[in-house]
């Protein structure tokens, strides 16, 4: 692949900016904290908030091969590291807010809740799987644990993902639309995988060949 | 001067270099803050902006607007626990024909026309009849009911309503010896209330008491909050409220009142017969099979409270559920 390294270099602004963009929801969520604008019950809204942004960024990670294989925006795969550590970021900011203010860190009452309900349990499942996919997202990571290793455990974030729209199922009262959004997003992005699987077994596809045998940055 | 400008120095002269790199340094900076933002408003967009969630509070429902309800009698059922701000009672609240989202009723409530209305109140009574809102609200004096107010979220407030004892409305409409539950109907108009063109719950939504609940003095019918008329998003202009009941058993906007010889359908229970059940009394040892019921977080407090059995008004209303028992009666 000699078009990625020139693909990163036209385009530099790519990764700072959406560095930069994945901050902005956490930076806005402080503001409207700072001028108590954020509804009777600030810390559900910043609750909700956080806890869908990290699924939306987890969403959005989950894109990035999918759409170089399909789509051919090679770019793509550069952003897919920083968007899932981005994920884990806002997850650990939605799961330290519920330990913290929501339930005021009473951590008898968090534990009960983990162990006994459904909806907490899928949503700290979801976070756990995401540690050590964040704790091994660099590229020395990789060469320790092999590539196809490596792959192989980072396919939990589709785990995690499919979690955290079931933890987003549970947590509505009756409306499900919102997360049946998602639910449909991320059946779209595994059908992509399979057609791409598929489309791969035949021998007589080079550009797809060498496009699956490189390793993700 | 004369003098024809000097050609600058040589030194002075951008490098062609220097200048493709400065204008690649503005097309990037224009790349950058496009992307930055576009990702940013995206994000915000759509976990927190969409449907505008999260907005803070509407000028229009700020005290002042409506008139005044008039003398008020203080009521010893009263508690005089801290209220809840004018702000925070219409602002944050569930009434899914007006918006799903907690802020969406107040925003919308100007489709909820309050007057002309009329209330129906037949079924097992001698005198049924059709009422006009405005006869309605001479016939009994106004009382102040400062409740406690929790919803089955976990969350609660603390709330002055104003209104009139339930039991006064069915005392003048002479249940007759058959009945033995009072059915309440909330308005059905998709034009004054546009939520009810989606199908997240049976239109329109039911509500219903055993009649000796509906006969405690502890039931109301409000009609008013802090001394003025019910804004659309609270359930104008009429509305059930059981303080010792998860709040979503205080059917709003009411246009119908049926006393029944058998149960009445309730909608919550319809849409989720395992969470959420008839009596609905607040309950911290029944838990939701979602969450636990057994603290709430009082509106504009960080720290959760323990939640109390009944509300806190099981010395006025245990007695009604003596015998029962109430983790299957939940």
């Amino acid at each position: 692949m000699t078009a990625a390294p020139r693909a990163a270099g036209r385009r530099s602004w790519l990764k700072p900016a959406v560095f930069a963009g994945a901050l902005v929801p956490l930076a806005a969520l402080l503001v409207r904290a700072a001028r108590g604008t954020l509804g009777a019950n600030p810390i559900a809204e910043a609750l909700n908030e956080l806890g869908l942004t990290a699924l939306v960024l987890l969403v959005a990670s989950l894109a990035c091969t999918p759409a170089r294989e399909v789509l051919g925006w090679t770019w793509a795969i550069g952003l897919r590291r920083m968007l899932g550590l981005f994920a884990f970021f806002y997850a650990s900011l939605h799961f330290a807010t519920y330990i913290g203010l929501d339930q005021g860190l009473r951590l008898a009452a968090v534990f009960a809740d983990v162990t006994k309900r459904k909806f907490i349990f899928v949503g700290f499942a979801a976070f756990v799987l995401l540690a050590p996919l964040a704790a091994t997202s660099t590229a020395a990571s990789v060469q320790r644990l092999g590539f196809v290793r490596w792959k192989r455990l980072h396919r939990l974030a589709y785990v995690a993902a499919i979690l955290g729209v079931v933890h987003f199922f549970l947590r509505v009262k009756k409306d499900v639309s919102e997360p049946a959004v998602y639910a449909t997003v991320l059946a779209l992005l595994l059908a992509a995988r399979v057609y791409v699987g598929l489309r791969d077994r035949q021998p007589r596809a080079p550009i797809a060949t060498s496009s699956r045998a490189r390793p993700a940055p | 001067m004369t003098n024809v400008p000097k050609p600058p120095p040589s030194s002075e002269i951008t490098p062609e270099a220097a200048w493709a790199d400065r204008r690649r340094f503005l097309k990037n900076s224009v790349l950058f803050a496009a992307t930055a933002a576009g990702v940013g408003g995206g994000l915000v967009w759509l976990t927190g902006g969409a449907r505008g969630r999260g907005q803070g509070p509407r000028a229009a429902t700020t005290p002042g607007a409506g008139g005044e309800l008039g003398a008020l009698r203080p009521s010893p059922y009263s508690t005089d626990e801290p209220m809840s701000t004018y702000a925070q009672a219409t602002t944050y609240n569930n009434f899914y024909e007006l918006g799903l989202d907690k802020g969406d009723p107040s925003r919308l409530a100007g489709t909820l026309k309050p007057r002309p209305w009329t209330v129906e109140i037949g079924g097992e009574v001698r005198r049924p009849q059709t009422v006009d809102i405005d006869t309605l609200l001479r016939w009994f004096p106004l009382e102040e009911r400062v409740y406690r107010m929790r919803c089955v979220e976990g969350w609660s407030m603390v709330i002055p309503w104003d209104g009139f004892p339930l039991a006064s409305l069915l005392g003048r409409v002479e249940p007759t010896s058959a009945a033995r539950y009072v059915a309440f109907t909330s308005l059905l108009d998709p034009a004054q209330l546009p939520g009810q063109r989606s199908g997240v719950l049976a239109w329109p939504y039911v509500e219903g008491l055993r009649l000796d609940e509906a006969m405690h003095p502890l039931a109301i019918l409000a009609v008013g909050l802090f001394g003025r008329p019910l804004p659309g998003q609270n359930g104008a202009p009429l509305r059930l409220v059981v303080p010792w009941k998860y709040g979503f058993k205080g059917v709003k906007s009411i246009v119908k009142i049926t006393l029944t010889r058998d149960q009445p359908p309730t909608t919550w229970s319809i849409a989720g017969p395992e969470e959420y059940g008839f009596y609905a009394n607040v309950n911290p040892a029944v838990d939701h099979p979602r969450w636990s019921q057994a603290t709430e977080r009082r509106i504009g407090e960080v720290k959760r409270r323990p939640t109390l059995p009944f509300n806190g008004y099981a010395e006025q209303v245990a007695g009604l559920y003596a015998g029962m028992d109430l983790s299957r009666n939940f």
